[in-house]
């Protein structure tokens, strides 16, 4: 037999029927939905007269639009507000599971799918969110789709998808103190740019990656789509499932022992063939930062911005507009720049892990003045671990307000915006012109390098806060 | 969905020449909570279209009476960022039919193929030569042949043949819904999920 990759494993498994010249049937075992790209896929149904063929397979929340404070009291903004009734109504219709706001299991889409249990080895996962690509951590194929497809999957469990082209990425070595997962990933992104993936679904693996934990394995997948990647992958491992075994009822699995079997072939055959392999060395990649406004232009924190975008001898119009924009000039060094707010939480760093590395730079130490600091968990669940693990107090003692959860100022759809003109470093994965609000300067860096900066006020190399070492999980 | 069809396109084009244009810079997150398909279309380019103060800002193209057209020509890596379709019903909504760019991002590109907006990739210094003559000349054609996959710019006659998957173009051609399709196939679906070797 012909050596498959594990991504054409899952695709291959799941395809119900090929269209000649056209793109595959694809069966899809977990939808995802949440409450800002579903409603027009309810509507479509409702034209249509149908039902939703598989309510099981679905699972909903309602994350991307709702407030950080109060959240027992009514949404205060009325779009808002209806948005997220409209919701809860479609799951009661259609009989679908919500963990809506004030669910004691609500959360970001992408942080509750796998830390409950719905996210498992070997499945298809989508959902109407780019960065359903988080997933892939467990070997999954997931991607994000638009509403057109959600109502697809909503009427008949399958979505017509071309199948894409398979990329390697390998990334051997061992990480230096200080540089965590979300570094690997930005470094891989300002490497191959933001189009460098586009066609592809990437299969993340080498020591630098197996050596990871479930949460750091999430940052990578869920910031492939970053690169243009249709999605990322990484094999499961004993590191996946024991992470597995510690949830209590997996939705859907009654033998354990016999699942895990099944897990365990779930791999690329040694001499399966890539459309495109990439390799890096771990040990050269230090802690980064994002200085324009998409996530390819990044670089070292300690380094200064290129003079041009590329192997191009003059800086592009597009390159100095995104600088104008950021009010950086090219060459400078952003070690030392003044920043307003600092922002943690989303689905790229919202995990319990991350919260830990931020409390351990500003354990002992007090927030800056000039910093107004954003802490949001990605869920419910991750709140109540913070709690659990005293990282309240942590946070407090410092000077930090811990927020309820939400995606909140990662798209800054509800009230969580960043002012124009001011500068935030975010723990989020875009930093376009105004994602975090209109006229926003986002920098994109890691939890080490947030805490860095909520504590000094300024851009600042995390490792010198870093002091305790082989204390480095990521 | 796709009920719209697409046929012959002569028009007139609007240039928004950047690169990476994203979807955030399409339509800002904050649009984003209606729960119905159209309106859209009055929030497309919304940071770029008006000042702060909530006027129009006069440089922006779309407020330029000079240019206008079913076209739109952006730069290239045109839509990356989020999987929201709203991108796409803004672009629609505003009236444009198709859009060139020489790379558009994977979602994107789906997300217009399923609700009638036609993505054409053309190549680098073709775009490069057509930006700067829609500038020059706002009154600059472009026919689209979809039927033929033809692309051309009428005034230099410079037509290249552009690529769509048959599929898609089927049913852009007939005004074909892909989940009339996928419901056409229930059976197949159901004997799917009974022979599935379930991999949980
Ligand atoms: S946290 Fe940000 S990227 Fe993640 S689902 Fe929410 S809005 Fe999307």
């Amino acid at each position: 037999m012909k050596a498959k990759t594990l991504f054409d494993k899952i695709w291959d498994g799941h395809v119900v029927r090929s269209i000649e010249d056209g793109p595959d049937v694809l069966y899809i075992d977990r939808h995802y939905i949440h409450e800002v790209t579903s409603p027009q896929a309810f509507n479509g149904l409702k034209e249509r007269g149908i039902q939703v063929f598989r309510p099981g397979n679905t699972i909903a929340t309602a994350d991307h639009n709702i407030p950080t404070k109060d959240q027992h009291l009514e949404i205060r903004d009325q779009l808002s507000r209806n948005q997220v009734e409209r919701l809860s109504e479609n799951c009661t219709k259609y009989g679908i599971e919500l963990f809506g706001l004030n669910h004691s299991k609500n959360g970001i889409v992408h942080v509750i799918g796998p830390e409950l249990g719905y996210t498992l080895p070997g499945m298809t996962i989508v959902c109407g969110d780019s960065h359903t690509s988080t997933h892939g951590a467990f070997g999954t194929i997931a991607f994000g789709i638009g509403t057109s497809e959600v109502e697809m999957v909503l009427a008949t469990q399958c979505i017509l998808q071309p199948k894409p082209k398979k990329m390697k990425i390998t990334v051997n070595g061992n990480l230096h103190k200080g540089v965590t997962s979300k570094d690997i990933i930005m470094y891989i992104i300002a490497s191959i740019s933001t189009g460098g993936a586009t066609g592809y679904f990437v299969e993340f693996s080498g020591s630098a990656i197996t050596s990871l934990t479930m949460e750091a394995r999430m940052t990578i997948c869920n910031m492939s789509i970053e690169m243009g990647a249709r999605g990322g992958l990484i094999a499961p491992d004993e590191i996946t499932f024991s992470y597995l075994r510690k949830i209590t009822a997996i939705p859907g699995v009654t033998d354990f022992e016999k699942s895990l079997e099944q897990w365990k072939e779930l791999k690329s055959d040694p001499d399966a063939a890539f459309d495109r392999e990439l390799e890096f060395d771990a040990s050269l990649i230090k802690p980064m930062i994002t200085y324009g406004t998409n996530p390819g232009m990044g670089m070292a924190v300690d380094s200064s911005i290129p003079l041009t975008d590329g192997d191009n001898k003059e800086a592009s119009a597009s390159f100095l507009k995104s600088l104008d924009y950021m009010g950086f000039k090219p060459g400078i060094k952003l070690l030392g720049q003044p920043v307003d707010y600092v922002f943690i939480g989303s689905c790229t760093n919202g995990r319990i892990e991350d919260f830990r590395e931020f409390a351990q730079i500003i354990r002992g130490r007090k927030k800056a003045a000039n910093i107004t600091a954003l802490i949001v968990p990605g869920s419910k669940k991750v709140e109540e671990q913070m709690a659990s693990e005293g990282l309240m107090e942590v946070y407090k003692e410092a000077g930090f307000e811990v927020r309820q959860p939400g995606c909140s100022s990662c798209l800054a759809m509800n009230e969580d915006k960043i002012p124009a003109g001011k500068y935030a470093v975010s723990t989020s994965n875009r930093n376009f012109e105004g994602r975090q609000g209109p006229g926003a300067r986002t920098l994109l860096a890691s939890p080490y390098t947030a805490a860095a900066a909520a504590i000094t006020g300024k851009i600042s190399d995390p490792r010198e806060f870093i002091t305790e070492l082989n204390n480095v999980k990521k | 969905m796709a009920k719209v069809k697409f046929d012959i396109l002569e028009s007139t084009c609007v240039s928004i020449p950047f690169e990476n244009v994203d979807t955030d810079q399409i339509i800002p997150a904050r649009f984003l909570s209606a729960t119905s398909r159209e309106g859209f279309g009055d929030n497309l380019f919304r940071d770029w279209r008006y000042k702060k103060s909530g006027e129009p800002n006069e440089e922006f193209i779309l407020n330029n009476p000079k240019f206008g057209g079913k076209i739109l020509v952006a730069g290239k890596n045109f839509g990356s960022g989020s999987s929201r379709e709203h991108a796409v019903w803004a672009i629609f909504d505003y009236g444009f039919r198709a859009v060139v760019s020489s790379f558009f991002a994977d979602i994107f590109m789906g997300n217009s193929l399923n609700n009638g907006l036609l993505p054409i990739v053309i190549s680098d210094e073709l775009l490069k030569k057509l930006h700067s003559l829609i500038q020059k000349d706002p009154s600059t054609k472009i026919n689209i042949d979809l039927e033929k996959q033809l692309f051309t710019i009428l005034s230099t006659g410079d037509s290249v043949k552009f690529v769509i998957n048959p599929y898609k173009k089927e049913c852009l051609l007939k005004g074909l819904d892909d989940i009339d399709f996928l419901l056409s196939m229930k059976d197949s679906i159901t004997g799917y999920e009974n022979n599935k070797n379930m991999v949980r």
